[in-house]
């Protein structure tokens, strides 16, 4: 008995030891890690957007897109950029589930009209040396000046005019269908995702 | 035996991944790219020799019956200070290396030297040890992750070597490709080893 409270006691220091070590470390890495998200946040919106004076992440909408599977709501936030206090663009995330592996993270930019500036691949999982290719402005830059009117929103093979990436058609068709579908939400909703922005309120 | 023995030891006669055959998983799955390699031999170096100092040091105090237990928690508490200090100050390396960071708890090699190693000897060998385990697992990584990306994607460290007409050989950057660099590696040391005797 006397040896099974010492195997629990021992056990438990080391347990609480180690909380204690990461609790500090977390403390410290705290601020530095949200600095870190914000920035790749901040950097992914400058890519896309027009050039601007505003931070586009503290002026947001947030507007319902659906709900997931739980019944919960799920929000989409809109990043507006400006220039001189005048909207110059917005910005939103989109994701592509239909990727070759794992889902695909998008920003998208595009100017109050509804035509693309620019897109960035945040987050993505595809093969290496073939399907990562959506990452190289090879691509990205196909989607510049695009939008609902004036392009067929699908791949070549599929008959559009988004050129696929030798060798990979699943992960350029599924940006190209995310961003598609970004683009009629945003046609829908133009009203709300501009409203008060001429009013200032930065 | 040397403290020098003990360090290299580690490099080349018990590599971790070329002769002891541990840690396969990071291995094969993160050597894409020369720098991949790098970064993840050294996070697990540092967990290694951190893992190997505490449990050396408390090899008196942790009873055998739940000396696995006890190791998990001292490794698990180092990879999260690894994973927590990669994201707030190498954010591209830890976005690169991403779910491989946590992984790193499983990784036979560190439980391994822990276990064979750290519990029975004083600090300083174990901090050798560590060290020389920990880069020759790294080392063993960087090559693996040279001759895939060499071949894969026609660069190393992300410089082109063999310009612009080179067409790459992907298979070498799938995961087949991780496989067959990986023995091909191992028979070039074997022949090596044989031919030296």
């Amino acid at each position: 008995m006397n040896s099974m409270l010492r195997l629990a006691l021992v056990l438990t220091l080391i347990t609480a030891g180690a909380g204690l070590i990461l609790s500090m470390v977390e403390a410290v890495t705290r601020e530095p890690i949200a600095e870190q998200r914000r920035l790749a946040t901040l950097r992914a919106l400058r890519a896309v957007l027009p050039p601007g004076d505003n931070s586009p992440d503290q002026d947001t909408v947030q507007l319902l897109t659906g709900k997931d599977r739980r019944g919960r709501d799920v929000l989409r936030t809109f990043y507006r950029g400006r220039q001189a206090a005048e909207l110059s663009g917005v910005a939103f995330q989109v994701v592509a589930p239909d990727g070759y592996s794992g889902n695909i993270a998008v920003m998208v930019g595009v100017d109050p009209e509804g035509t693309v500036d620019g897109i960035e691949i945040l987050n993505h999982n595809e093969t290496p040396g073939l399907g990562d290719k959506i990452t190289l402005p090879v691509f990205k830059d196909i989607f510049a000046g695009k939008n609902l009117q004036n392009a067929d929103w699908r791949v070549k093979k599929d008959g559009g005019e988004f050129d696929q990436i030798t060798g990979a058609t699943i992960s350029p068709r599924a940006v190209v269908g995310a961003v598609r579908r970004g683009l009629e939400f945003y046609h829908e909703h133009r009203d709300e995702i501009l409203a008060d922005a001429q009013g200032g309120g930065q | 035996m040397t403290l020098s023995r003990e360090f290299r030891k580690g490099l080349w006669r018990e590599n971790a991944v070329f002769r002891l055959l541990l840690g396969l998983c990071p291995a094969l799955a993160v050597t894409t790219s020369a720098e991949n390699g790098l970064g993840m031999g050294l996070a697990t170096t540092f967990v290694l020799v951190c893992s190997n100092i505490v449990v050396s040091l408390l090899r008196k105090v942790i009873p055998p019956k739940v000396r696995i237990p006890s190791f998990i928690v001292v490794i698990a508490s180092f990879v999260t200070v690894v994973q927590l200090c990669m994201e707030a100050y190498f954010y591209d390396l830890y976005k690169a290396l991403g779910i491989f960071i946590p992984l790193i708890v499983v990784n036979c090699l560190i439980l391994g030297r822990a276990e064979a190693f750290a519990s029975k000897n004083r600090l300083v060998p174990a901090v050798v040890d560590g060290v020389g385990m920990g880069l020759g697992f790294t080392l063993a990584l960087f090559v693996l992750g040279a001759v895939r990306e060499l071949f894969g994607s026609g660069t190393l460290l992300g410089y082109s070597v063999f310009g612009e007409a080179y067409q790459p050989l992907i298979l070498m950057i799938l995961p087949p490709g991780a496989f067959i660099a990986m023995g091909l590696l191992l028979a070039g040391m074997n022949l090596f080893d044989a031919r030296k005797q």
